[in-house]
């Protein structure tokens, strides 16, 4: 064995033994292995330096804004004055839900129509290309897309247009998780269920729906804490406002547009309170990405 | 229990096979409804099918006006003067493209270090909570990411790191004229770097996946050969995943084009060309984001829809592209297996 490594390697190392320590050319590729696997954990160090930084300098900023009671019964104030993000964070919490009511559905249904109808398909296969360019598509042509087909039509900005928005972007999504997880479930389970005479609109919603019922909600779950923090998509769309609404035909305030508008003023009040905005939406995303994954690697 | 419950539906469902050949009643029951439920989850298939044209059609309506009045010089023309309605898309597309560049030579080779060290130097029990750490950086929103640019990282990055590298750069002959202007702490290196740590999880994802498709067998003949780790990862792991990993760089690519609140904090919005890299400047997406609320009269709306438009068609060309990429390579891998 040692002699066939030997003999291989002699050949290419003229005939210096290759891995005798000795032997410069084999110092020298030890040393360039390990000064490139060295930048490698660099690299790593990197990334994880600039996660622990953003955390900690937001824990730190939002830590004293998200103790201060007031923020969460108070209204976002005008310049100068003392506040809280009330109207703020129920209108990110009415919008987040709205988007997620429209764009589960849907994502749901066409991710069954994916694995379980269209499978290989020209329509599936289509489908599933279009709908990963989506994926990644930037989220403020979405905001431009229901800008034009609905908040220039009616008019007015309302958190509808928000909700539909964020529901476009929940779409994709689902709809990758959905089909995703469904074709994880086995044939066998399916070929059961019809040959037990199960038509085949109930073998979807009883049988396999239910074996891949954890996976599909970690796609909900994702879907979810994406949206929670986007901000381009509601620019255009729901707005913002001042004080506490509950019409969903007006212009809502969230979270998101609160922190840039108050982030992007002169105003030390407004700085703290988008600090506080800030820390708040940041724990609420990874909590859910925690949940996300906890709950996805139950299912494995 | 369950076999129970299906055995006693079966039975009634039994007596229906038995009657189907005097051809009384169908084999199903309800046969309708497997139709009706198909073609309910095709009509939504279809819908998100059609989304992506959808969103084209109505930005291309949208900007009409500025298609038909400039045609493709918009494309080069550095106008932006809302009071003359004189609109061209040159400052936005150059900013949007410098950034992303800049985005990309840091971030991609720090992805795959990390994409190294996570499938051959991490220890297993490291690897899961490192990679879970390196994807929740693409958890956090990206508004985040600008207001810690603006408050935390552009003070640092204009006191401390961009005089240092205005004095050492751009001193350079003809490269340095990148480096040449104010610390502004500001501008597109910094949305830049910015950027790149944003699109770092995404590539390193793709690239750490790629990497554990190597068949192992190839690698371990490597090893036997004498190759060292490196060797390995230079000479056969990334021969055998380039077109994943090419794939990989697209699609991260694709996330810093379209970027919008990180970049719209720390970029400068300033409509104005600038051959250095300090200089502020405007990205696509941030033009969007800052005026469309604000603006006023068609041209103006049409000129922004058309920005849109390009930011759409450029962003679904390179994802596209890294979709097919990593397309061919899953292909690739089911031919071998």
């Amino acid at each position: 064995m040692s002699d066939a490594v030997n003999s291989a390697a002699a050949a290419a190392g003229g005939g210096a033994n290759p891995i005798d320590p000795a032997n410069p050319l084999y110092r020298s590729r030890r040393r360039l292995n390990f000064i490139l696997l060295a930048v490698s954990a660099l690299a790593l160090a990197f990334g994880l330096f600039w996660l622990v930084w953003i955390l900690g300098v937001l824990l730190y900023e939002g830590g004293t804004a998200l103790a201060r009671a007031s923020l969460y019964y108070q209204m976002t104030p005008p310049p100068g004055g003392d506040g809280g993000l009330a109207n703020a964070i129920a209108g990110s919490f009415v919008m987040v839900s709205m988007g997620t009511l429209i764009g589960t559905p849907v994502g749901i249904l066409a991710g069954t129509y994916l694995a379980e109808f269209g499978r290989n398909g020209w329509l599936a296969g289509a489908t599933r290309f279009l709908n990963d360019v989506l994926l990644s598509a930037p989220s403020i042509v979405m905001g431009l897309f229901v800008y034009s087909v609905y908040v220039a039509q009616v008019g007015h900005f309302s958190a509808w247009a928000g909700s539909i928005s964020l529901g476009l972007l929940v779409i994709p999504v689902v709809v990758r998780t959905t089909d995703d997880m469904l074709k994880l479930v086995p044939n066998t389970l399916r070929e059961a269920a019809v040959a037990l005479g199960c038509p085949a609109w109930k073998m979807v919603t009883g049988v396999t729906y239910r074996a891949a019922r954890t996976g599909i909600l970690t796609g909900i779950l994702l879907a979810v804490a994406r949206i929670s923090g986007e901000t381009a998509p509601l620019l255009f769309t729901a707005l913002n406002n001042q004080f506490w609404t509950t019409d969903l035909n007006a212009p809502m305030s969230n979270l998101p547009v609160v922190i840039f508008q108050f982030a992007m003023s002169p105003y030390e009040d407004w700085h703290r309170l988008a600090w506080g905005g800030a820390a708040l939406i940041t724990i609420a995303v990874l909590l859910l990405n925690i949940l996300a994954r906890a709950l996805f690697r139950k299912s494995d | 229990m369950t076999t129970a419950t299906l055995n006693g539906s079966n039975s009634a469902e039994g007596a229906d096979v038995i009657s189907e050949p005097q051809g009384r009643r169908p084999l199903r029951s309800a046969p309708w409804k497997d139709t009706a439920f198909e073609w309910l989850t095709r009509f939504f298939a279809f819908l998100v099918f059609s989304l992506l044209a959808a969103i084209l059609v109505s930005l291309a309506i949208g900007s009409q006006l500025t298609l038909e009045k400039y045609g493709f010089s918009f494309l080069w023309s550095s106008d932006w003067n809302p009071v003359t309605e004189q609109f061209g898309a040159l400052v936005p597309i150059f900013g949007t493209i410098v950034t992303s560049i800049i985005a990309m030579l840091i971030g991609v080779p720090v992805s795959f270090g990390i994409a190294l060290f996570l499938t051959e130097l991490s220890p297993p029990w490291l690897k899961r909570p490192l990679g879970t750490a390196i994807e929740l950086l693409a958890a956090i929103p990206s508004i985040i990411y600008g207001m810690w640019g603006l408050f935390v990282f552009v003070p640092i990055f204009q006191t401390s790191i961009q005089p240092r590298i205005i004095d050492s750069l751009g001193a350079i002959p003809l490269f340095g004229g990148l480096f040449a202007g104010p610390p502004l702490g500001i501008g597109m290196l910094t949305a830049g770097v910015i950027l790149s740590i944003m699109v770092i999880p995404f590539i390193t994802a793709v690239m750490r996946d790629v990497f554990e498709l190597v068949p192992p067998l190839l690698k371990e003949s490597a090893y036997g050969l004498g190759a060292t780790t490196w060797e390995v990862v230079w000479r056969v792991v990334l021969p055998y995943t380039k077109v994943g990993v090419i794939g990989g760089i697209m699609l991260g690519l694709g996330r810093a084009l379209g970027e919008t609140m990180a970049v719209t904090f720390v970029i400068g919005n300033a409509h104005r060309l600038a051959a250095s890299l300090m200089a502020p400047g405007n990205s696509i997406a941030s033009a969007l984001a800052n005026e469309f609320t604000e603006a006023v009269g068609d041209v103006y709306f049409s000129a922004l829809y058309e920005l849109g438009l390009i930011l759409f068609l450029i962003t679904t060309i390179v994802l596209g592209l890294s979709k097919l990429l990593l397309m061919r390579l899953a292909k690739g891998e089911g031919a071998q297996t």
